[in-house]
């Protein structure tokens, strides 16, 4: 039996932009129902049939719905930060179809009853897509083993501890082995926890200055290339979030060159901003890692160019005023990132010469292959997630507007360019101004 | 200090030395202050400044509240802008702050609405430290420009060390720093600074030696092996002070660990050591940085300066 027309609608008129396919062209999308039903340069080049709903895209880009693999939803535990709605309502107006969590909840993710209360809060909230990492270790304290396999069977997409280093070589070694008997991919926010002990920000002429205690670029790439080692020796699929020095990114290369299976991810905070943005003891500057000096900024952005870094992530991280309003010591890190996702990347892109096409990859694709989901493409069969945006359109952050409950952005008042217009998840408008 | 110009730092040093007359006589007090409330408010202990910004309010007239803030309101869950905002209620004219915390100073100055003087905070600077520092050198040597100051110790954590040096540097000193390498912060290179790592070639010629206090809790084998090995290589003995010109000073800004980074008969050798003169500048100059923001007060409704 066919589906009735009236199931169906068509996006005309857009830039349409599919980093699976490589194709980007002036063309349409045809849905049905929740899922797309054709793709393309040729649709509706001469009308739309009668029956068919029809929205004009005005000449917007129209992408795969970005992926955002490292979201801090900190439900349960610290829902007056951010709640399943909240945290959605900021991924829909930042034209994130998909959010992936992490389980630095309270209780944390280590145990398939939380994987299921978060799948049905979820399907409770409704507006975006939400998916979840389980911990690597019980408790998130780097000591045994989560149920790697069946909390990959309840749903868990991939296991990390979070922003918490497996600090352990032991327990890291066990972990990697284990994984790569069931092809499971590993997390890990590479920091050696006894070398940034007590730090606040990067270690330069910046702390020194303000006379807060540093981090070493190095406790990066130190717990990086122990962790490489670990890879060459299990075999196993390996991924290394908040991306943030030269030479972690180097370190990225060399492995990858070496043919292991290693990915990793940055954020817009990491190619955006430098350690001088803490100057004032704005706390909002404070994230893990820090921000760290120009050389390395440079180099993270290097590091999308040449494809080192697969994954630009948010790393949203809601703060409420109460962790934020204190001096720089006792401030919570993290910012929220979901609605500056895509306009950050976007402008990187433009001012270092990275194609469209390229760009969007490592918001959509990318994540989607890493994480084994169906999204991130446009194709026939596929669910109808999609965001449509204007890439030239120029606008100021206003942190007061976030629809997130947190609003501890270090962006505020900043002149931004591209902006989302309408966030479509599976066929729905869940954000839009072209309705 | 920091970016602190040249020219206020002189009217300050200038305006100081006034009140150091007053401060010898017999009937110290005026009455520039009468009327203004000035509460010294201390997150973390400390006797000797508490006590030397009670003394200059007093002397200038004002009427001086002294909170130790570490053992009420925090124990209490208030924050540290919680505070800010309960006293700034009361209408001081000035808040005198210390805080344990870099920054914190700062913070609490953007929430209120009276002025406000950093009385240190956490590892960030020590302004009046810096400037008693060097009205006191000016008395003795007559000027700041070209001499060869020698700042030792624990560099890394110390908000007096970075007042200073970029105090001096500013009035056109050359600085130099000797300390072992745990006890210097990253790209110190990069402030307009010496730095050495013996007393010896860190002291040579130099016509004041700054021995700054190494905090217990950093001595044993943690940035130090012992108090016994840092006296050996760090501390100011009489063979050390050898490498000075002769009439070098040596300065702390105390409380001294005798024997530690600084040897007894050294710190009381009154043709040496200018550690009491210190203290006693410390007054005169709180004396004139109250008197220049409650100046700035009288002319705007508010105005902040730390």
């Amino acid at each position: 039996m066919t589906a009735t027309a009236t199931d169906r609608t068509a996006y005309i008129n857009a830039r349409v932009i599919d980093p699976a396919s490589g194709l980007d062209a002036t063309g349409g999308v045809l849905i049905e129902g929740n899922k797309i039903l054709d793709v393309g340069p040729d649709l509706f080049l001469d009308d739309v049939p009668d029956g068919v709903g029809t929205v004009d895209c005005r000449g917007y880009c129209l992408a795969p719905g970005l992926i955002d693999m490292r979201v801090h939803l900190p439900e349960p535990g610290d829902e007056h930060k951010e709640s399943f709605e909240s945290a959605s309502a900021a991924a829909a107006a930042g034209g994130v179809t998909s959010i992936v969590c992490l389980p630095e909840t309270d209780p944390t993710i280590d145990d398939v009853s939380v994987v299921e209360f978060f799948a049905r809060r979820a399907r409770e909230t409704n507006i975006v897509k939400i998916y979840a990492h389980a911990a690597v270790t019980r408790g998130r304290v780097g000591k045994e083993l989560t149920e790697l396999g069946i909390l990959s069977e309840a749903g868990a997409l991939a296991f990390t501890d979070g922003d918490t280093p497996v600090a352990d070589a032991l327990v890291m070694r066990r972990a990697l082995s284990y994984a790569a008997t069931f092809g499971l991919l590993i997390i890990q926010r590479p920091e050696e926890p006894r070398l940034a002990r007590n730090g606040q920000m990067n270690e330069g002429e910046m702390s020194t200055r303000l006379g807060l205690a540093g981090i070493p670029a190095v406790a990066e790439v130190m717990m990086l290339e122990r962790d490489l080692r670990l890879v060459e020796l299990t075999g196993a699929r390996y991924h290394a979030a908040n991306v943030s020095t030269a030479a972690a990114v180097d370190a990225i290369r060399n492995a990858k060159a070496k043919g292991l299976a290693v990915t990793c991810d940055t954020a817009p905070q990491y190619f955006t901003l430098n350690d001088t943005a803490v100057m004032d003891y704005r706390t909002f500057t404070k994230v893990s890692p820090p921000l760290r000096n120009e050389a390395d900024r440079l180099a993270v952005v290097d590091g999308i160019k040449d494809g080192t870094i697969d994954v630009i992530a948010s790393d949203h991280r809601p703060q409420d005023q109460d962790s934020k309003r204190l001096p720089y010591l006792q401030a919570e890190t993290g910012i929220v990132g979901l609605e500056t996702l895509l306009p950050l990347t976007l402008m990187m892109g433009a001012g270092t010469g990275i194609g469209m096409l390229d760009l969007l990859k490592r918001l959509t694709l990318a994540p989607a292959d890493l994480l084994g989901m169906k999204e991130g493409r446009l194709a026939t069969g596929l669910p109808a997630d999609f965001t449509i945006f204007d890439p030239d359109c120029e606008w100021v952050v206003d942190a007061d507007k976030l629809q997130s409950k947190s609003k501890n952005t270090p962006f505020d008042e900043m002149r931004v360019t591209g902006m989302p217009i309408c966030t479509v998840v599976g066929g729905r408008h869940v954000y839009s101004q072209l309705d | 200090m920091e970016g602190v110009p040249r020219e206020e730092i002189e009217a300050l040093l200038d305006l100081s030395e006034s009140y150091i007359e007053q401060n010898r006589q017999d009937d110290k007090k005026s009455s520039i202050l009468r009327g203004r409330t000035l509460i010294n408010v201390f997150f973390e202990n400390s006797t000797r400044t508490r006590t030397s910004f009670e003394l200059a309010g007093k002397r200038l007239g004002a009427d001086v509240i002294n909170m130790s803030v570490s053992s009420s309101a925090i124990k209490k869950g208030e924050t540290l802008i919680d505070t800010a905002m309960t006293l700034n209620a009361m209408h001081p004219d000035v808040l005198t702050v210390r805080h344990a915390d870099s920054g914190a100073v700062q913070l609490l100055s953007e929430k209120v609405t009276c002025s406000v003087l950093n009385a240190g905070d956490g590892s960030h600077e020590h302004p009046t430290q810096a400037l008693l520092d060097a009205l006191t050198i000016r008395r003795r040597k007559q000027q700041l420009d070209g001499l060869v100051v020698a700042i030792c110790g624990d560099i890394l954590h110390s908000r007096v060390a970075r007042s200073n040096i970029y105090l001096l540097n500013t009035m056109g000193a050359t600085v130099r720093l000797v300390a072992p390498k745990t006890l210097l912060p990253a790209a110190i290179d990069k402030f307009g600074v010496e730095v050495h790592h013996t007393m010896a070639n860190g002291i040579r010629d130099a016509d004041i030696i700054m021995m700054l206090r190494l905090q217990t809790e950093r001595m044993q084998g943690s940035y130090v092996p012992s108090t016994r090995e840092y006296f050996r290589f760090f501390g100011l003995d009489r063979e050390k002070l050898t490498a000075a010109k002769p009439d070098a000073l040596i300065m702390h800004p105390g409380p001294m660990n005798r024997g530690v980074e600084i040897d007894s008969e050294l710190a009381d050798d009154i043709h040496r050591s200018v550690i009491h003169e210190q203290v006693e500048m410390g007054v005169a100059v709180r004396m004139a940085c109250l008197d220049i923001v409650t100046r700035n007060l009288s002319r705007n409704t508010n105005g902040n300066g730390s």
